[in-house]
């Protein structure tokens, strides 16, 4: 299966298509419902965010508790279609794509288009196995949120598919 | 009149909340290796493998095998000789859940609609009691995810709509829900009683062991129609197209008015953790 190391360049990009399973490795932030909530409360507000997202790929998840031994909790992908109305505006200001499950809507597969971005699907369900291929899990953003901060993971091998390419291909 | 103590209820809900967040049911898992089996595209077959890996993992590190440890639903069923003595029934299940979702490193995923705050603890649970015959009590504990559970839907048919539109309703939750959900998914059907009953025999027929069919041949021919029905959709393990977009369909059904005919679908994903015990 095919390896990438994030964050992606323009060239590897270019050459993802839908329907492939790769193995993704390096660096991701988590973001679901609130914290994307409250990114925009900072967007609309003209504040800057507390973290970079240019080059970030966005995970949609929320994990569980790391135990002691572990870098991470559960950790698979959630619902993406939730947060669609959001990813245009990510998009176009340079993040470079996101993980998470299940088909989004048009403007969000046009949006990937224009940008060069691409969607990976996550296997929804596999949360143990994406829990311990995370290596190093901080909280970067909204602690107050629990499972809903923001995270910056360092993963390993993370198995996903390719859902939506930058030239407007679906696996959906 | 048999006596007993809640907190022997609070221990049951405590332990079954804990071996529900980290295994599937047995028949469950069956479904998953019989799909894989038949899945036609590498990329189902690359998906369902990877979640019967996942359920391995969880298994034997005793982790979440899905990280939405999901609202804790309890269903009891209290004999009508039982006296419960002790502190509040309801307590005495929310801290069982709230010492497990701890305990266990569960996420806790339950916050105020409006406000969104997270209540810290994973309670209130929700909570379903009936009065039956006898003096026992059956605890039925089913953590259920939400990104299932927000592709339910609920139709209050015409009578004339009848069987076919009951199937209908149910192919046409399951089309709308797309990849969404984390197919293959498991669908629970209310069908009749009233707006409120109708959804609450959808959940319960979650509950069932996804291989058995209602015992009256009627329903479950619905059952099986729909099922093929659903197979049919093209969907998929996770949307990746195939013939794996649910492994089972599941229905209750109660009388209802003769002005109506309620169906409610309840959605579950292929992670389906239940655990049912009896005092």
């Amino acid at each position: 299966m095919k390896k990438l190391t994030l964050p992606l360049s323009k060239e590897t990009l270019k050459s993802l298509r839908a329907g492939e399973s790769v193995l993704l490795s390096g660096t991701i932030l988590t973001a679901r419902d609130c914290a994307h909530r409250k990114i925009f409360e900072y967007l609309d507000g003209g504040q800057p965010l507390p973290f970079e997202i240019k080059d970030a790929v966005i995970y949609y998840a929320g994990p569980c508790p790391a135990k002691p031994d572990k870098a991470s909790g559960s950790c698979g992908p959630t619902t993406s279609a939730r947060m669609e109305s959001f990813a245009p505006r990510l998009l176009a200001l340079g993040v470079s794509g996101f993980i998470g499950k299940g088909e989004m809507n048009e403007a969000t597969r046009e949006a990937i288009k224009n940008n060069n971005g691409v969607y990976f699907s996550a296997i929804g369900g596999a949360g143990a196995l994406y829990g311990n291929a995370i290596k190093k899990s901080e909280c970067i953003a909204f602690p107050e949120l629990l499972s809903e901060a923001v995270y910056r993971l360092e993963i390993k091998d993370f198995p996903v598919v390719v859902a939506y390419d930058c030239e407007g291909g679906s696996i959906y | 009149m048999r006596k007993i103590n809640t907190s022997l209820i609070e221990e049951k809900i405590y332990k079954m909340a804990l071996r529900a967040g980290v295994n599937l049911t047995p028949s469950c898992l069956n479904a998953l290796h019989a799909a894989k089996k038949t899945a036609n595209s590498e990329t189902a077959k690359f998906a369902l493998g990877t979640l019967i890996e996942n359920s391995e993992t969880a298994k034997r590190e005793q982790m979440p095998v899905c990280q939405d440890t999901g609202l804790a639903v309890v269903i009891l069923e209290i004999g009508q000789n039982v006296y419960l003595e002790g502190k509040l029934l309801s307590e005495a299940i929310n801290d069982g859940v709230r010492r497990a979702y701890a305990d266990g490193y569960f996420r806790k995923s339950v916050c105020d609609p409006l406000t969104r705050e997270n209540t810290g603890d994973n309670t209130p649970a929700v909570i379903h009691t009936e009065i039956t015959a006898g003096d026992k009590v059956k605890i039925t504990f089913m953590p259920k995810g939400f990104g299932s559970e927000n592709m339910s839907r609920m139709y209050m048919l015409k009578p004339a709509q009848g069987t076919e539109g009951v199937i209908a309703a149910i192919v046409e939750t399951v089309k709308l829900a797309g990849s969404r959900p984390c197919p293959p998914v498991y669908v629970g059907v209310g069908i009749g009683g009233s707006f409120d009953t109708c959804a609450y025999l959808a959940k319960k027929a979650l509950t069932r062991d996804v291989r058995v069919q209602n015992p009256n041949p009627s329903v479950a021919a619905i059952e099986r129609a729909a099922l093929e029905k659903i197979n049919e959709l093209d969907i998929g393990c996770q949307g990746f197209h195939g013939s794996d977009t649910a492994i089972g369909v599941s229905c209750e059904y109660a009388p209802t008015h003769i002005a109506g005919l309620p169906v409610a679908v309840n959605i579950q994903c292929h992670c389906i953790r239940c655990e049912k015990e009896e005092l």
